[in-house]
């Protein structure tokens, strides 16, 4: 799918405005995507699938539930690990990574 | 450490209509939510709700939810505490421990009310870890919601409202559906919603299951066959689908965490969604104070959980002595008619079903811990009337 199919502009019943975009960053790379929309959701528009890999097997992962119940789409935001994609609001610059496993230990920057 | 007469812990229909008639009488409510809004999953519910009252009837979701959120805000007897996560219950202490955007607070409730609601069942085959693989829910908060399309072609799993719901909800939104699977002889659903479906000319296979998702990285496909008399798949029935995305419209179970916590007894009844706690018409549980409500109670509709919520908040209010004898009856009657009236269709016989067996091991429940406090008190004399006045209010 385009990228630019994958937003909805025209529904039946919902309107859906525009609204503020923010760079932020995948894996290095940067991205755009809506100011206080979830991070899965700006990633899913930008065709990121795989947020997380598996603690044993290394299996991809993604979103399940996008409520945050199920933990499936643990990522790493700014160096803290077990974010849930699915609920953190997306802010400009935001440096967002896959999380593996358990994801790194956070350190202070002092 | 902060005090309230009433917590509860959902801001979802169930939560949000005992928080409005707990301060209808007077009762100083804080409504906690983990999102900023108000109205849980209704905020995704395009669809038109089948319900009792008038009012809410032929109503969008969505419409539904927004009018909640207006009456919560005018109502200056309930705090909303919403980005709120409640992280666990004490029992021993009676506190909630709460994670809110100004960081780790205390709660203490003189009664709480769990209606935290459900989270998706998940269904065995290989590939159903992939991403790609969704709950229906999930796929609507993206679409409806958040404004992104989930894939460009989808195979639904489950025909019970939801998932013949979603199918509609994603042609709506310009996706494709390429098919529903249904392990049943029959659709679940209601005809109505059905029959929408096949006029958009998705097929519908029913007794078929998924054999398989594949996909390197997500799903790129997934394999469909047919079910014997056994639930087993017919080798040679095989159906592969060219799909990105699989929806799992396969039930819901109850979020009892804190019920377990706060140790109520719970119980295994399938027609109810899973582990349900045992509570009594007036929806509290076997810990005395605290109650349920909505689909952390048994998995329904939204019409159901409002008018659990309406119960809920009457009988916490009144427990708290803050309703008189007849306009509590009255209420009460009223609640009661409507919840019965929402389930005197067909589709409701299984939770009729569930309900009642529900009741059962808690009246069983209610009579052994009668039986071992006597035991535990040789001298004493039976407690007759207590034991009545137990039996009166479980089954009255």
């Amino acid at each position: 799918m385009e990228s630019s199919d994958i937003r909805i502009k025209q529904h039946p019943i919902l309107d859906f405005p525009e609204r503020r975009k923010v760079k932020f960053y995948w894996e290095g790379k940067q991205l755009e995507g809506y100011e206080g929309e979830p991070i899965a959701s700006a990633l899913h528009a930008a065709g990121v699938k795989v947020l997380h890999k598996s603690l044993k097997r290394g299996r991809p992962r993604g979103f399940f539930c996008a409520i945050g119940n199920c933990s499936s789409c643990l990522v790493v935001v700014d160096g803290v690990p077990n974010v849930r994609a699915c609920t953190e609001k997306l802010r400009a610059g935001m440096r967002v990574e896959m999380q593996v496993g358990v994801g790194p230990v956070p350190r202070s920057k002092e | 450490m902060r005090r309230t007469e009433l917590a509860i812990i959902g801001a979802g229909p169930a939560g949000v209509c005992a928080a409005l008639e707990a301060a209808s009488h007077g009762v100083r409510v804080t409504l906690i939510d983990r999102e900023e809004h108000i109205g849980g999953q209704l905020v995704k519910q395009t669809h038109k709700f089948f319900g009792w009252h008038e009012k809410s009837a032929g109503t969008r979701g969505i419409v539904i939810s927004r009018d909640l959120a207006d009456k919560v805000k005018d109502n200056p007897g309930i705090c909303f505490m919403g980005s709120t996560e409640v992280l666990g219950y004490y029992g021993d202490d009676g506190v909630l421990l709460l994670e809110a955007p100004a960081g780790i607070q205390l709660l203490e409730p003189e009664r709480l009310l769990v209606a935290a609601g459900a989270s998706e069942k998940m269904i065995l085959f290989p590939g159903n870890d992939l991403p790609g693989v969704y709950g229906a829910g999930a796929v609507q908060t993206l679409m409806n919601v958040r404004g992104v399309r989930p894939g460009k072609s989808v195979l639904m799993v489950g025909s019970g409202n939801i998932g013949l719901i979603v199918s509609y909800q994603l042609a709506q939104a310009g996706v494709k559906v390429a098919a529903l699977v249904e392990a049943l002889p029959k659709i679940g659903g209601y005809a109505v919603h059905a029959s929408k479906i096949r006029r958009l000319g998705i097929p519908i296979y029913t007794r078929h299951t998924v054999k398989e998702a594949y996909g390197k990285n997500s799903v790129e496909g997934a394999i469909i066959w047919e079910l014997d008399d056994n639930w087993q798949g017919i080798p040679g029935t095989e159906k592969g689908l060219d799909v990105d995305v699989m929806c799992l419209a396969t039930g819901l179970t109850p979020l009892c965490e804190f019920l377990w916590q706060a140790g109520v007894e719970m119980a295994y009844i399938p027609e109810l969604g899973g582990f349900v706690p045992l509570y009594d018409e007036h929806m509290e549980t076997t810990v005395k104070g605290i109650y349920v409500a909505g689909d952390a109670a048994c998995i329904e509709e939204a019409s159901m959980a409002m008018a659990e919520g309406r119960l809920a908040g009457l009988a916490i209010a009144r427990s708290l002595g803050k309703v008189p004898d007849g306009e509590f009856s009255r209420k009460r009657e009223d609640s009661l008619r409507e919840l019965e009236e929402l389930r005197a269709g067909p589709t409701s016989e299984v939770i009729v079903r569930g309900l009642a067996a529900m009741r059962k091991r808690l009246e069983e429940h209610l009579s052994q811990e009668h039986s071992s406090r006597q035991a535990h008190q040789p001298g004493a004399k039976p407690d007759a009337q207590q034991g009545n006045q137990q039996r009166k209010r479980v089954s009255s």
